[in-house]
């Protein structure tokens, strides 16, 4: 039950006092004003393509990091999301006109290559944009649903579901690949064009869609913000802690577990859509076993328990990959596997750590140094290490 | 069906069944690994595939290098390759449960990233000091061919080989996890690690020949692999995903439940493939063992384990 004053602090809540207003101001700034104006709009794209990832992270940190449920098939739903919005440019990119070569005009190229002569049924609804908006948020509750609902009323425990939504996306992958006529298999869904007739390939396109997921995403932060602060986050963190004990004072596990599985699924469907928005197609090698444990580790870098600290680990996991890759593939991968390592044994609290127990201790020291004889807020920094 | 005689019909039962055993046993050999490191010590080893490549390895280069310097010993290199893959593996097994393991017991989510991304750097070192290239064994000349039974009937001799390995492989483990000293200590340290330490067992030191041990026979089962399959550095990947399913499958800590588990999962792939192209049986492979463990949410045979 809830009365009229916490209803009217849910954005204070979400926001989390002076501290949470900086860091949600900073990364704001950084992303909205900072990064636009000295990017050009090509750069920027690429850093809109980044930060979907950063969704799946902010999702991975709720399910992860508070929830205590490693998932490593976050891109299970990143492609639902995905392939949602592919499907529906598809279908706009394939209208009678511009696929009349075909041997059936206004189906996509790839059907049409693989004998398929009729839209499937399940297409459908993807050929109206609100029903695809919904459907990028409905179906991952659906499938994230259904698979977990039976393993955690069944009480499988956290290695073994980590295992699970493993195999999970790795059927997806299957499914994509093993379908050419109904996905466009391991090719993926190229040469998508317009969303509702607005072109989304050109300069102005990009850099509107930027906005719109950065908007997103914060809009995302700061609704798991408020999830955690309610009471329902407490719980989600006692499951977390110390499951028995909160199974024993009447609360029923397995649905909190859902639930925050669901509200993850969500948040990495919707990156996932912005995604395909962004770069203009999907495939399935974007969202096998390999890139879901990739979005992993930048939670794991972000720090498992920073929501903002996700994005930046996103943000410098991404760019280093992309920067190193390329020139030194091989010291990348060496570089790469030793940052599993390194992060989980040195930095389990990632980043978002090394803020924590250097750079604000300092920052406090300096504040007092210079306030002389305010002293610190010690309330901030016993109620965050709690969570440590 | 009108041109098979009931002859033939017959004789691709038994053969496609042969298939299914020899498909039964790769199962059993990536899971015997895991259901000592998984299944008994509760420790998620993502490089576990990675040790199986080691394995693999070890036989292409012995058999490499007897083909060139001996070619007189290639038809006896075998047994020697064996024990060299399951030395090496124990070895790279034991420095990783001392450097990396050992510091991460209690953190059973944190392990899984950590050997993730082991087995990225593993898998780096394979592509960096051996070769990017697929590469399989030289088999000794006995291996060739197959064995007829009857007319129309005929098995191949490396998939015989296999199953037989596999039998003895297992067998030598149970042997040794049941029979022996250091099992039992094995197996006592896995069941109470407080009681065992406090009737005078080192269990720091249990726990790592436990992981070497169960990554020298990851070993022996990768080179085992080489009489079927290439090997390249990423192969471990394809395993990894279906060796784990197959645990879970079984129930961990179950060594029946894992045979059971291989066989059913092997017995239902072949049967899926014979009717549906492979990736699509694949899907439907899946879908089932989601389903199987919607039920059976601590596997087929579950067994308490420590936690």
């Amino acid at each position: 039950m809830k009365t009229k004053s916490s209803e009217n602090n849910a954005i204070t809540k979400a926001i989390g006092g002076k501290e949470g207003l900086v860091a949600l101001v900073v990364l704001a700034v950084l992303l909205l004003v900072v990064l636009p104006l000295f990017l050009s709009v090509f750069r920027l794209n690429l850093t809109g393509k980044y930060l979907s990832y950063a969704f799946v992270a902010v999702g991975l940190v709720m399910c992860w990091g508070y929830g205590g449920i490693l998932s490593l098939g976050q891109g299970l739903f990143f492609g639902l999301g995905g392939y949602s919005m592919a499907m529906f440019l598809k279908l706009e990119a394939s209208d009678p006109e511009s696929t009349k070569i075909q041997t059936t005009p206004g189906i996509p190229d790839f059907m049409d290559w693989n004998q398929v002569t009729e839209l499937p049924t399940f297409w459908i609804p993807f050929k109206s944009l609100p029903a695809t908006l919904a459907l990028v948020v409905v179906l991952p509750i659906v499938f994230s649903y259904l698979l977990s609902v039976f393993y955690f009323r069944g009480r499988v425990g956290p290695v073994v579901f980590a295992i699970l939504t493993q195999s999970m996306v790795a059927c997806l992958w299957y499914v994509i690949v093993g379908n050419q006529g109904y996905f466009g298999g391991i090719n993926g869904m190229t040469d998508l064009k317009t969303l509702a007739g607005w072109d989304i390939r050109t300069e102005e396109a990009q850099r509107t869609l930027y906005f719109v997921c950065v908007g997103l995403l914060l809009v995302s932060i700061l609704v798991c913000r408020w999830i955690l602060a309610t009471r329902l986050g407490r719980v989600l963190v006692a499951q977390r802690d110390k499951e028995e004990r909160v199974r024993f004072s009447g609360y029923n596990i397995s649905s909190f577990r859902i639930f925050i599985f669901c509200v993850a699924a969500v948040i990495s469907s919707i990156g996932g859509a912005l995604f395909t928005l962004q770069v203009g197609f999907m495939s399935p090698n974007l969202i096998g076993v390999v890139p879901s444990i990739d979005m992993v580790i930048f939670a794991a870098v972000g720090g498992r328990l920073s929501l903002y600290g996700a994005v930046y680990g996103t943000l410098l996991v991404t760019l280093a990959k992309s920067l190193f890759s390329e020139s030194y593939p091989n010291l990348w991968m060496f570089f790469y596997g030793s940052l599993f390592i390194v992060i989980v044994i040195l930095l389990p609290k990632g980043l978002a750590g090394l803020y924590q127990d250097y750079l604000r201790p300092w920052g406090a020291k300096l504040i007092d140094f210079r306030k002389r004889r305010v002293p610190v807020q010690k309330e901030t920094v016993t109620s965050q290490e709690g969570k440590a | 069906m009108g041109e098979y005689t009931f002859q033939e019909i017959y004789s691709i039962i038994v053969m496609q069944s042969f298939g299914g055993v020899s498909l039964a046993c790769i199962y059993v050999l990536m899971g015997l690994g895991l259901f000592i490191v998984f299944g008994q010590m509760g420790v998620i080893n993502m490089a576990h595939a990675e040790f199986l490549v080691i394995g693999s390895y070890t036989m292409c280069l012995v058999s490499k290098f007897i083909a060139e310097n001996a070619p007189g010993l290639l038809n006896y290199y075998f047994i020697f390759a064996i024990a060299l893959a399951f030395v090496i593996a124990f070895g790279v097994g034991y420095l990783v449960e001392w450097a990396l393991i050992s510091r991460l017991y209690s953190r059973p989510l944190d392990t899984l990233l950590a050997t993730w991304g082991l087995s990225l750097v593993m898998q780096q070192c394979f592509r960096t000091f051996i070769g990017a290239r697929e590469m399989s064994a030289t088999l000794p000349s006995w291996l060739m061919g197959s064995w007829a039974i009857t007319d129309t009937i005929e098995v191949p001799l490396n998939g015989i080989l296999l199953l037989g390995l596999t039998i003895a492989l297992t067998a030598s483990l149970i042997i040794f996890l049941k029979k022996t000293r250091l099992g039992l200590r094995m197996r006592a340290t896995t069941q109470n690690r407080e009681m065992s330490g406090a009737l005078g067992i080192n269990t720091k030191r249990t726990d790592r020949l436990t992981f070497a041990i169960a990554c020298g026979t990851s070993g022996i089962a990768g080179a085992f692999f080489t009489t079927i399959a290439s090997t390249s550095p990423t192969a471990g990947t394809a395993y990894i995903v279906d060796a784990y399913l197959v645990l879970v499958v079984g129930g961990l800590g179950s060594l029946a439940g894992l045979f059971v588990a291989s066989g059913f999962l092997a017995l239902l792939s072949s049967i899926l493939e014979f009717f549906m192209a492979g990736s699509i049986a694949k899907v439907w492979l899946y879908v089932i063992i989601f389903a199987v463990l919607t039920k059976f949410t601590k596997g087929l045979f579950s067994e308490r384990i420590r936690s």
